[in-house]
């Protein structure tokens, strides 16, 4: 198995503003992460301590490392803030088991906010 | 987990899971579903009959940009015979509404709709980023909706239509619902369900999204990749309703239909006999002809205080008392004479006779 995987992510409805005001983004995520989604880069998980990256640690990871500033607008208690869609390969992640979804290198993950005018 | 078939067609992947129902239906099913529920709201309703003017209240943001598909899409599979236009506000809010007239204009060519752009500026000769340099970020908001207000109908008026159509959404009305619960406002709770509304001489308003969920009309747009706008206003600072759509998703996420259920609680409130009676009587403006429940409408208040350097004394009805106390006192200068007005309002004449059909809880 890869150590890495690489998926891409886009923000729209107005959440790229807090994100550099950047789309799209390409990232690296390792293939096997902590638990409890711990996104530090030198973070050792031992041996059945890891459960495959998903959406949930994704999240805490945009938060961590790519969110500018804000965060309360984008995550809360471990997942989205009500009122953000996700979709995971133009799919409702609803019907895709939302955090808990296994990302496959080349995934793509759309977050798309309805809180923004009308 | 393997991909589930559509609960509809079962032949396509389903790729969205319906709020109102927690139906998993594909792309396909849901455009029908959707289009089809606001058909269905608009029939019910009797909003239209054929030869009818209707503008679109056009901001450029994801509802009114999805609404001026789905009415095209559906007047003319339907026949409806319904004339459609492009009706926008200009607030004069440079770094919003500046770019989000680009994406109106886009609008106009994609969907070929006459459009028509009216800004404060002309109709007022105050833009919203002069109004904030004078009165500051505090009573902003009030200014902006007394203002839209009349703008929308004035520029429907130069269009001459019967109706506005906005693309007020199930999320916006439940919000407006909390919000007049928790002030109090029972007078605007019955109010504010109604799917349209008409004032003594104001064009008719009609909400065709009162049952879409703010997540299918956002998803409608991601599908068929719609262009819309999405920046928050820089002069928003509506906390009050901040709040209401904050508890209102939070209440969504532990039960998707709470958001029609409060629609449903709004529209169960009836307005008594004796709370009507308190309402003031509507008249017309004597300074510009708009529908008022004063001798001076709203917006002409505002513009006085504007116009004067008083501007938060259009505000309160204290502070117009002061406004007036003054011009008794022959205090204050320049007289109201002096000052810039808006242009008179003279409603045309429509041949529309038809009643509003308001929806029977
Ligand atoms: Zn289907
Ligand atoms: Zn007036």
């Amino acid at each position: 198995m890869e150590s890495t995987i690489s998926i891409k992510v886009e923000f729209s409805g107005g959440l790229e503003l807090l994100f550099d005001n950047k789309r799209s983004h390409e990232l690296a995520l390792p293939a096997v992460v902590p638990l409890n989604n711990d996104t530090k880069k030198d973070v050792v998980v031992a041996e059945g301590q890891g459960k495959p990256a998903d959406v949930a640690y994704l999240i805490a990871y945009l938060r961590d490392h790519l969110l500018q500033e804000r965060a309360e607008l984008f995550e809360e208690g471990g997942t989205v803030r009500p009122g953000i869609l996700v979709l995971v390969n133009d799919t409702d992640w609803e019907l895709e088991g939302e955090g808990e979804y296994a990302l496959r290198d080349g995934d793509e993950i759309v977050f798309i906010s309805t809180l923004h005018g009308g | 987990m393997p991909p589930r078939p559509c609960a509809l067609c079962a032949k396509a992947k389903a790729m969205i899971k319906r709020p109102k129902t927690g139906q998993q239906i594909c792309k396909d099913c849901f455009f029908y579903v959707f289009e089809t529920e606001v058909h269905n709201t608009i029939t019910e309703a009797k909003l239209f009959k054929p030869g009818d003017r209707v503008a679109i209240g056009a901001s450029g943001g994801k509802d009114s940009t999805v609404l001026a598909y789905v009415m095209k899409a559906l007047n003319e599979r339907y026949n409806y015979g319904l004339n459609l236009f492009l009706l926008s506000i200009d607030e004069g809010i440079t770094g919003y509404r500046d770019d989000s007239l680009e994406t109106v204009k886009r609008n106009q060519q994609q969907y070929s709709m006459p459009l028509k752009i009216l800004s404060y500026e002309e109709l007022y000769g105050w833009t919203m980023d002069r109004i904030v340099s004078q009165v500051g970020r505090k009573n902003n908001c009030t200014f902006c909706g007394v203002f839209r207000r009349q703008a929308l109908d004035r520029g429907a008026a130069m269009l001459s239509v019967d109706h506005i159509v906005t693309g007020h959404n199930a999320d916006d009305i439940a919000e407006t619902v909390l919000m007049n619960i928790m002030r109090g406002d029972i007078a605007r709770l019955g109010r504010c369900t109604a799917i349209c509304t008409q004032g003594e001489d104001t064009i008719r308003r009609s909400k065709p999204f009162k049952y879409a969920y703010e997540k299918e009309i956002v998803m409608y747009a991601y599908f068929k990749k719609l262009d819309y706008f999405s920046t928050e206003c820089i002069y928003s600072p509506d906390a009050y309703r901040g709040h209401a759509r904050v508890f209102l998703k939070d209440l969504e996420a532990v039960r998707p239909s709470a958001i029609i259920d409060i629609i449903h609680s709004g529209e169960a409130f009836e307005i008594k006999e004796e709370i009507k009676a308190t309402q003031k009587v509507q008249q017309t403006c004597t300074r510009c002809g708009y529908m008022s429940s004063n001798a001076l409408c709203k917006a002409c208040t505002l513009l006085e205080g504007l116009e004067r350097g008083m501007a938060n004394a259009g505000i309160t009805d204290r502070g117009t008392k002061q406004l007036r106390m003054q011009d008794a006192a022959g205090e204050a200068s320049p007289t109201p004479d002096n000052l810039r007005t808006i242009p008179f309002f003279e409603l045309k004449p429509t041949s529309t006779t038809m009643i509003c059909l308001e929806p029977t809880p």
